[in-house]
């Protein structure tokens, strides 16, 4: 790259030099060439070095979201064309074959992603590697016997797919190196800072958004993409002001092998007074634990020997320890009356599978917390994924909401690609947004509503849920809705 | 390779041209070029007006050129296409279609605006290697470039002119055969007159008093007799309708407003008689904001 535009700064001078337009006519075997080198001439004669690579669009951060970002991008008709790099700090993920045993960080993917995913042709990569699919999650109360189950109507289709990190990354990776034209990679490589453009220009400014890179190099972009998780430089650098608290709970989460093997197609999830436990199908014989609880137990739970951990995850599924006579009555005569109204609304309680041990190394704990960004934009910034929301993984929406970023955002560059308009203006941004945080904000307010809710055994609170949570197991059309929502 | 000499060599020109301004000068057009180019500010209504004029534009100019080209990158659609966009003004519709591939001139009478398009274009070499200006009116430009454009644009233009049948013969005579040529301009009605002049001008004085001259808005009956007489076909006529609420546009059944034109340069034909009486120079182009004007969006400001 640097040798070619030193070359062209040396046809610029000549040209500059003397009876340009002759050179100019001699020139011939370049045309192209000498235009492109005498318009960066004229940014030069402003005080900016030419030797500025200028991106229409660059995503910071190859994690699922950025690399689902990239991936969306090039495959778009529309920005055919457009240069778009992603950066990653890490190595490139490949796999030559799945790993035996399972990775612990695993994502639920709704029916609305993977049809994300499957446009993009990252699924049947997914699908060759590993996944599970499940039909039906159930949700109970530890203090009661209240519990809500989801499910599609004749068990066919899924409800949604449990899939390892890793293997989204791979899969994503994958599809991505069969678009070198249209999309760059940089791995190993970090923003370690960004100077934003003003919004109207000024003298000598440069109206990109800069990033200086850790190897040295600065890039322009007309478009900034942050996909770079819950601790986005992007974000912070951008100055956009975060909400976010955490919730005092860590994540304790394991690889887990079941006792016996059995279909495995249902998610369990039970709402213990320290947080919620939840075991998710990753295969016949293992599923993959998630139990969110005081940092203090989780550290209990992470040095305890295997054998005690084992026995811990089976009595916070199956002990009732937690049960109350008071709220016991009440909810059964709530639910007899319920089955008297609506015979077909109840569901049958079903039991999850008893755990036998756990993957070797596969217990980590990391730290709970919620955060939602004021703004996903700013005048040729976007964010996307974890930099602008991150949830309490209860309801196995992080990815998602993610994903769903990823599709709003593509579909709002592609139409403005469409129309030939400067990519980084803030006008359609604003229709990213808008849509975003109209589906976002409330979908994180019921999961931190529902974490508050469950966080407590006091015996009021518990009614309310308990019956709360029976009358929406009860009365179908709503739990469509719920479902409707989650799955996009 | 004749059409890549003069490409290059009118870069030279400009750039030498470009660099003799003093900084002051300078100045003055990033001034400019803030007020063209604030989606927010004066020109709201012509920004926002691209989200109908430029797919307009390309959906014709792609449909028209399909039998021609058969494979075609999406991304830029337009490519090989040479449009000149009269009245560009701060180039506001000059780079979008320049990002969509076409080789797009911009030409205004205004020299501070056309300093001001190539200013902000300059920054992106991808749309300097396709976009140029020039500050010329259409009839100096018309003599050296004769049937030169695929397609030529004028938005928010004719009703400033003072003679609208030299302005069809030079469109005409710049044109290829089978040439597109594409008008935006608001309709001579006692609605137009309402919105445009009344309510924008002296009631709610969103533009200043006098941007508009009633006299001079053309209907779209009068624009289309007007254009075959220079054998310029109308193919279609849509109504404009601008909400000023929201600030956006959206095509409407009602041309009594603001209304776009596409009319087409028959393939062959005699030429038409295309005398050009001194007197009746156009005053191509948009008004100059620098001196007070207002942008040529009318209705769009009631």
């Amino acid at each position: 790259m640097f040798p070619r535009m030193h070359c062209l700064a040396k046809v610029t001078l000549a040209l500059q030099g003397g009876g340009g337009r002759y050179i100019g006519l001699t020139c011939l075997n370049g045309v192209r060439t000498v235009t492109r080198g005498l318009s960066n001439s004229g940014v030069g004669e402003r005080g900016e070095s030419n030797k500025n690579e200028l991106y229409d669009i660059i995503i910071s951060g190859g994690g699922m979201v950025g690399t689902a970002m990239a991936c969306s991008l090039g495959m778009d008709p529309n920005l055919e064309g457009k240069k778009i790099l992603l950066l990653e700090a890490g190595n490139k993920k490949v796999m030559d074959k799945v790993p035996e045993s399972y990775s612990t960080r695993v994502s639920s993917i709704s029916p609305g992603s993977a049809t994300l995913l499957s446009g993009i042709g990252a699924w049947d990569h997914i699908v060759n590697m590993r996944c599970k699919p499940y039909q039906r999650m159930q949700v109970w109360d530890a203090c009661s016997d209240a519990l809500i189950t989801f499910d599609k109507e004749n068990l066919e289709d899924e409800m949604a797919y449990i899939v390892e990190n890793d293997v989204i990354v791979t899969a994503l990776t994958k599809q991505l190196e069969t678009l070198p034209d249209h999309v760059k990679v940089q791995y190993r490589t970090r923003a370690v800072k960004y100077v934003w453009p003003m919004s109207y220009q000024a003298a000598g400014s440069i109206p990109w958004v800069q990033v200086e890179l850790s190897n040295g190099e600065t890039l322009q972009t007309k478009l900034l993409i942050g996909a770079d998780g819950p601790n986005s430089m992007v974000r912070k650098e951008a100055g956009i002001p975060t909400v976010k608290w955490n919730y005092d709970q860590s994540a304790v989460v394991a690889v887990l092998h079941l006792s016996e093997p059995t279909e495995n197609n249902v998610a369990w999830q039970r709402f213990l007074p320290t947080g919620p436990i939840a075991m998710l199908p990753l295969s016949d014989t293992m599923s993959s634990l998630v139990w969110s609880t005081s940092h203090q137990h989780a550290e209990e739970l992470l040095e305890q020997d295997e054998e005690s951990f084992v026995d811990a995850i089976n009595s916070a599924f199956w002990s009732n320890d937690n049960h109350s006579e008071l709220i016991e009555t009440a909810g059964s005569l709530f639910r007899t009356a319920l089955s008297f109204l609506m015979p077909s609304g109840t569901s049958v309680r079903q039991l999850p599978p008893s755990v036998a041990g756990i993957g070797p190394k596969s217990r980590v704990m990391f730290p709970l917390g919620m955060g939602h960004a004021s703004e996903y934009i700013r005048h040729r910034v976007a964010l996307v994924g974890d930099a602008a929301h991150r949830v309490h993984p209860l309801a196995g929406q992080g990815a998602n909401l993610g994903f769903g970023d990823v599709a709003c955002l593509t579909q709002v560059l592609s139409q403005a690609a469409f129309n030939g308009q400067d990519l980084g203006a803030i006008q359609h941004l604003l229709e990213y947004e808008t849509e975003r945080q109209r589906h976002n904000l409330p979908m994180m307010a019921a999961i931190d509503l529902m974490k508050r809710l469950y966080s407590t055994n006091s015996a009021p609170v518990v009614l309310l849920r308990t019956l709360g949570l029976q009358a929406t197991n009860a009365v179908p059309p709503v739990k469509e809705q719920i479902m409707a929502y989650a799955s996009k | 390779m004749s059409r890549a000499i003069r490409h290059a060599s009118t870069t030279v020109v400009r750039a030498a041209a470009q660099s003799t301004l003093d900084p002051s000068e300078t100045k003055k057009f990033q001034l400019l070029a803030n007020k063209w180019w604030d989606v927010q500010g004066e020109f709201a209504p012509l920004h926002s007006m691209n989200d109908l004029r430029v797919p307009f534009i390309r959906c014709v100019l792609v449909d028209n050129l399909l039998n021609v080209h058969s494979s075609r990158q999406l991304g830029r659609p337009l490519s090989g296409i040479r449009i000149l966009d009269v009245g560009c003004g701060g180039g506001l519709l000059t780079e979008p279609l320049g990002r969509l591939g076409a080789d797009v001139l911009g030409i205004d009478p205004v020299e501070d605006s056309i300093r001001t398009a190539e200013l902000h274009g300059s920054f992106d070499p991808a749309l300097m290697e396709r976009v140029q200006y020039r500050a010329c009116t259409l009839e100096e430009l018309s003599e050296e470039e004769a049937e030169g454009f695929d397609a030529v644009v004028a938005s928010e233009v004719v009703e400033h002119l003072a003679d609208l049948d030299t302005f069809a013969c030079c469109c005409h005579q710049v044109l290829k055969p089978g040439g597109s040529l594409f008008i935006t301009t608001i309709n001579k009605t006692n609605l137009s007159y309402a919105l445009g002049i009344v309510a924008a001008e002296r009631i709610l004085r969103i533009v200043p008093a006098g941007t508009h001259d009633w006299e001079k808005f053309i209907s779209p009956v009068d624009l289309e007799r007007l254009l075959e007489s220079s054998g310029l076909f109308v193919e279609s006529v849509r109504g404009m309708l601008y909400n000023p609420v929201t600030g956006s546009w959206s095509w409407t059944e009602s041309t009594a407003i603001n209304y776009a034109l596409h009319a087409v340069k028959q393939r062959e034909e005699p030429p038409p008689d295309c005398a050009q009486s001194p007197a009746a120079e156009a005053h191509a182009g948009e008004p100059d904001p620098g001196a007070g004007g207002a942008p040529g969006v009318g209705a769009g400001h009631h």
